[in-house]
């Protein structure tokens, strides 16, 4: 954003990551990202890039520098604690085969 | 929509794979082999991440001059339905280079940069762009042959290892295959026309023939990029694999079309089940990477002018938005759009 405003026509514009519903009753999904001026600017280029046939019916934009992320590096730590919890499966559990609807 | 073996004739040395044999590379290998994808905050060997750097922004380059042959065609398409359907094309390949260049800056380049080295020659792209499009035919030929090659090429791209390219290239695969079929669509209308619309049809497929077949890059003999892009799944077929592809299953459309292959050497291989072409005159293909091609100069100068001329743009869309943020802070109507 500084470095636009030092040198308009030549530093990169803001990156924002672009979110797409594709139709009433499904989320928004991550799909892309593009270079925009400002947050207006950027979902009319999402629209542009990433809508051409049709694929949506919302658009959400994001800075990508204001995602906060987790770190592979540490991804392993992190999801660590869910590993050894099998019994949040339903498999876990037997079940006779006579009994039925469970 | 357009590479050609992009990683095959890249100007810097081939990168020499992780030495170290480190813990790390080693690892890497091994989801590689395992078929999971890697992600732009992943460890990855410099090599891997310089090479795709190389690709993916050749590849982003080539469909941004991609547009300029086609371009040329707008104000004359034949009829407005052909103009509509050409400028939707060439949306689309715009369109493509941006998701390539956004795929590219996951690993560490700037858009800046990458434009910078379009734009200062630097950086290479398609050959098959160097080529003049003198007819209307050749807007058909071009959505035929040579979306068809690079279809052929991007294709197994989509299974690269490298997530954000891979997902990329799934979106511009999907959007490929109008091109192609409206290419046809153009040779197949001019193939059952007039004498006159017939032999433009022919002029088109001798000029765009054997451009296309190098689409593909060199034979895998010269290619010195292939086995290490195969180990890191960043390509799945060799050149050549993929150019007989493309010629197995052009050849027959071709002759739909009444059209000849311009070349005497072609021939159904009875034993191999493939079409065998003569030989292909590589010292073009190197003369036009090497920027010797009929249309390389003009192609640089036309994006050049296009950076300028658009400069103005740049600069009023940014001072625009430094106007407006200044607002927002000051408490005017700052709308917050809610989905």
């Amino acid at each position: 954003m500084t470095d636009a405003t030092r040198d308009p026509s030549t530093a990169d514009w803001p990156l924002f990551e672009v979110f797409i519903r594709s139709r009433s009753g499904l989320e928004h999904k991550h799909v892309g990202s593009l270079h925009a001026a400002d947050a207006r600017m950027a979902v009319e280029h999402a629209r542009d890039v990433y809508t051409r046939r049709q694929e949506g019916v919302s658009i959400w934009v994001v800075r990508s520098v204001d995602i906060v992320a987790s770190d592979p590096e540490e991804a392993d730590a992190l999801f660590e604690p869910a590993r050894d919890k099998v019994y949040r499966h339903p498999t876990f559990y037997a079940i006779p085969d006579e009994v039925k609807n469970l | 929509m357009y590479t050609q073996a992009l990683d095959t004739h890249g100007r810097e040395p081939v990168p020499a794979p992780a030495a170290d044999g480190s813990e790390a590379a080693a690892r890497f290998q091994a989801r590689i082999d395992a078929e999971e994808k890697i992600e732009p905050k992943d460890w990855m060997p410099d090599a891997y991440r310089q090479t795709l750097i190389r690709q993916i922004s050749q590849h982003a380059h080539s469909e941004i001059v991609g547009m300029l042959p086609e371009g040329n065609w707008i104000t004359r398409a034949p009829t407005l339905r052909r103009k509509a359907v050409l400028i939707a094309k060439v949306q689309d390949e715009g369109g493509h280079g941006m998701y390539l260049y956004s795929a590219a800056e996951t690993l560490g380049i700037s858009r800046a940069q990458m434009l910078e080295q379009l734009l200062s020659g630097a950086a290479k792209y398609s050959s098959i762009f160097n080529y003049p499009t003198l007819t209307w035919a050749d807007v058909g030929a071009i959505g035929w042959l040579v979306d068809g090659a690079a279809i052929m090429n991007q294709i197994p791209i989509c299974r690269c290892s490298y997530g954000p390219y891979a997902r990329a290239m799934v979106r511009i695969c999907k959007e490929e295959s109008f091109h192609q079929r409206q290419g046809f669509e153009i040779m197949l209308r001019l193939a059952q026309g007039s004498p006159a619309q017939r032999v433009m049809a022919q002029d088109a497929l001798d000029r765009w023939w054997w451009p296309s077949i190098m689409m593909f890059g060199p034979s895998d003999a010269d290619s010195k990029h292939t086995a290490q892009s195969m180990r890191w799944k960043i390509k799945r077929f060799s050149n050549d694999e993929l150019r007989q592809k493309f010629i197995d299953i052009t050849v027959p459309q071709a002759r739909f079309l009444g059209l000849t292959i311009p070349d005497p050497a072609l021939r159904w291989d009875e034993a191999l089940q493939h079409f065998v072409i003569g030989p292909i005159d590589w010292n073009e293909f190197h003369a036009v990477l090497k920027g010797n091609g009929p249309c390389n100069r003009e192609r640089l100068e036309a994006r050049r002018a296009a950076h300028e001329a658009g400069a103005w743009v740049r600069a009023a869309a940014a001072a625009h938005a430094v106007k407006q943020a200044v607002r927002e802070r000051a408490g005017s109507a700052g709308q917050a759009r809610q989905a």
